[in-house]
């Protein structure tokens, strides 16, 4: 394990090389207010991030990473285009794996910028990659946009789609709502029965709770309405099954999604935008034939992450988290800038495995 | 030194935890008052008895305190991260059955299943401002079940008692909560979620992997071993 002034002092020369290259520091504070996290992570978590209170301002958490303090602070008042760079503690609660710590250094770059997206991608993607140069480590990316275009295009109502976009970052919820939505396991008995049923219900149960009967009504209806629609196509289906199995080079995997978009044409305009990113990476020296593609990659790690991601991982060490990840999350500036939003991209660095992984070379 | 058993020191889980170490030769006894919580063993020389509150027991467990311990499956899971690392289960001991369930009102005609409950929830959220919220005094097996299963938009409200009044009293909308017969949660309007078992539980002999065994605790907990495994 490094020394604790190492790696800060690594942390120091990353952060003064995103100085470099045109990012301003910013500093958050160590307690977040616990409402805006729990709001976009949902209960979950709580398992990751330690949870404190006082009186006055109620449940806070311990800083568990940058972008979200990162985000609103730009929000309320920043200049566009904005490059920041940050360097400091995140903190995770570990229930599980003692070696892995519970406090690390973060250091990050993050690009708010309008105009060119696949510009910013490339200038972030290719910034990490110069950062991480020398180290024994595998970049991996994907791209969640792709398979959000896919599912808004389907041939089916958009309360399905809705359904769907909302556990992209959950694959086995996901999966077992493409099933139902594709009629492809069987009805269960209770529902059976009360989709036979018609107009109001009038139940000998009890009204409890703020759960109101208003609520449930709404609901049946909804699930009646839905059992007459038709199921998913098959052929849709197997292209979106195809799509999310895609784990290829760059150019390999761009040619077999290009053959997935006969079937679905929705994702053209997302292939395109990952041609342009290709394109502004080549531009930036990034051997992009060697590049590896995974279009499921970033769904059960990167919740926010709605386009572009990347990681950087140690070949010989698969036991490591990521050196170095990242990706653009456009729709979170939209939630948590009430009314706002600007295209956002960035990403994270660790000086701790960097060194560990240094030092294993000697 | 002196091999330390745990056991709950109130009512029925202690009556009960007597009467099996007795059906195998061990005679366990309070001493002095009732409210003294002190306590004799005969059968294995070298063993103590210790009378502590059941929630306490997977703690002492896990720092060394006590070695063996008799408690309930969900408190262990809830209250040890990677318990099978701290402690070892020796017997299950056919009583204290309980169902770690979630259990939403009856008129809830919608709501049978994970599935619906993961759409419930996502309506109710946008309906009220807030996250589905779910009255429970077992956070951490409630928490890793949902996620394992892909619910979102809920939250877990502390409950340490009287949980199933929560929902008539509109601070929770459902409940997680230990059930038996099922009795309790039909008299508050409740019912079982067809795949929401979380736990299923029942009184245990645990051994503790971290606590300290010189020559002498060895040779009781031997002892004690021959005794359970004549008796099985």
């Amino acid at each position: 394990m490094a020394l604790r002034s190492d790696i800060q002092a690594r942390a120091a020369q990353l952060r003064v090389r995103f100085e470099a290259a045109g990012a301003q520091v910013v500093d958050t504070p160590l307690l977040q207010p616990a409402g805006t996290l729990l709001d976009l992570y949902g209960e979950d978590v709580r398992a990751r991030a330690y949870v404190t209170s006082d009186a006055l301002r109620g449940e806070q958490m311990l800083r568990p990473d940058f972008t979200v303090p990162v985000v609103e602070a730009h929000m309320r008042h920043g200049a566009e285009p904005a490059r920041y760079t940050y360097s400091g503690e995140v903190f995770r609660r570990q229930e599980l794996d003692p070696d892995r710590p519970n406090e690390y250094l973060q250091v990050g770059y993050e690009v708010f910028e309008r105009d060119d997206a696949a510009a910013a991608d490339a200038e972030v993607f290719s910034l990490f990659a110069l950062q991480v140069r020398g180290l024994p480590l595998r970049a991996a990316t994907g791209d969640i946009g792709i398979l959000m275009a896919a599912v808004e295009g389907l041939n089916t109502t958009g309360k399905r789609k809705t359904a769907l976009m909302r556990h992209i970052w959950r694959p086995r919820r996901f999966r077992s709502l493409l099933d139902r939505f594709a009629g492809r396991c069987p009805v269960p008995e209770s529902r059976r029965k009360l989709l036979s049923t018609e107009g109001d219900l009038t139940g000998s149960a009890v009204e409890i709770g703020k759960r109101r009967a208003a609520e449930v009504q709404a609901r049946v209806e909804a699930l009646r309405a839905d059992a007459k629609e038709p199921p998913i196509a098959e052929n849709e289906l197997l292209a979106l099954e195809a799509l999310m199995a895609v784990r290829e080079t760059v150019p390999f995997a761009t040619e077999q999604m290009r053959d997935i978009a006969v079937d679905l044409p929705q994702i053209n305009p997302a292939l395109d935008r990952l041609d342009a990113r290709t394109a502004a990476m080549k531009a930036r020296g990034v051997d992009v034939d060697n590049l590896d593609f995974e279009a499921s990659y970033g769904r059960t790690s990167m919740e926010y992450y709605d386009g572009f991601v990347f990681g950087f991982y140690a070949e010989a060490r698969p036991d490591l988290p990521p050196v170095a990840s990242g990706g653009r999350y456009d729709a979170l500036t939209r939630q948590l800038g009430e009314g706002e939003e600007i295209p956002a991209v960035g990403g994270v660095l660790r000086p701790d495995l960097m060194l560990q992984l240094e030092e294993a070379r000697k | 030194m002196t091999l330390k058993l745990g056991v709950p020191s109130k009512g029925r889980l202690m009556e009960k935890t007597f009467d099996w170490f007795a059906k195998r030769g061990v005679t366990l006894s309070r001493t002095g008052s009732d409210r003294e919580y002190a306590g004799a063993v005969e059968g294995v020389s070298n063993m103590e008895l210790v009378l502590l509150s059941a929630g306490e027991v997977p703690r002492e467990l896990a720092a060394g305190r006590i070695h063996l311990g008799v408690t309930g499956t969900d408190l262990v899971q809830e209250k040890l991260p990677r318990f099978e690392q701290q402690v070892e289960e020796l017997a299950e001991m056919g009583f204290g059955h309980a169902d770690l369930i979630l259990a939403v009102p009856q008129f809830w005609i919608d709501v049978d299943t994970l599935d619906d409950l993961d759409a419930a929830a996502s309506a109710f959220r946008a309906a009220h401002g807030h996250r589905l919220r779910i009255a429970t005094k077992y956070h951490r097996l409630v928490r890793e079940f949902l996620t394992d299963a892909g619910v979102a938009d809920y939250q877990l409200v502390d409950s340490q008692g009287a949980t199933e009044g929560t929902v008539k009293n509109e601070t929770a909308e459902m409940v997680a909560d230990i059930t038996s017969t099922g009795e309790t949660l039909r008299a508050n309007h409740l019912k079982l979620l067809n795949d929401g078992l979380v736990l299923k539980s029942q009184a245990t002999l645990w051994r503790s992997r971290v606590a300290k065994y010189g020559p002498d605790e060895k040779a009781a907990l031997n002892t004690l071993l021959d005794l359970l495994e004549h008796r099985k």
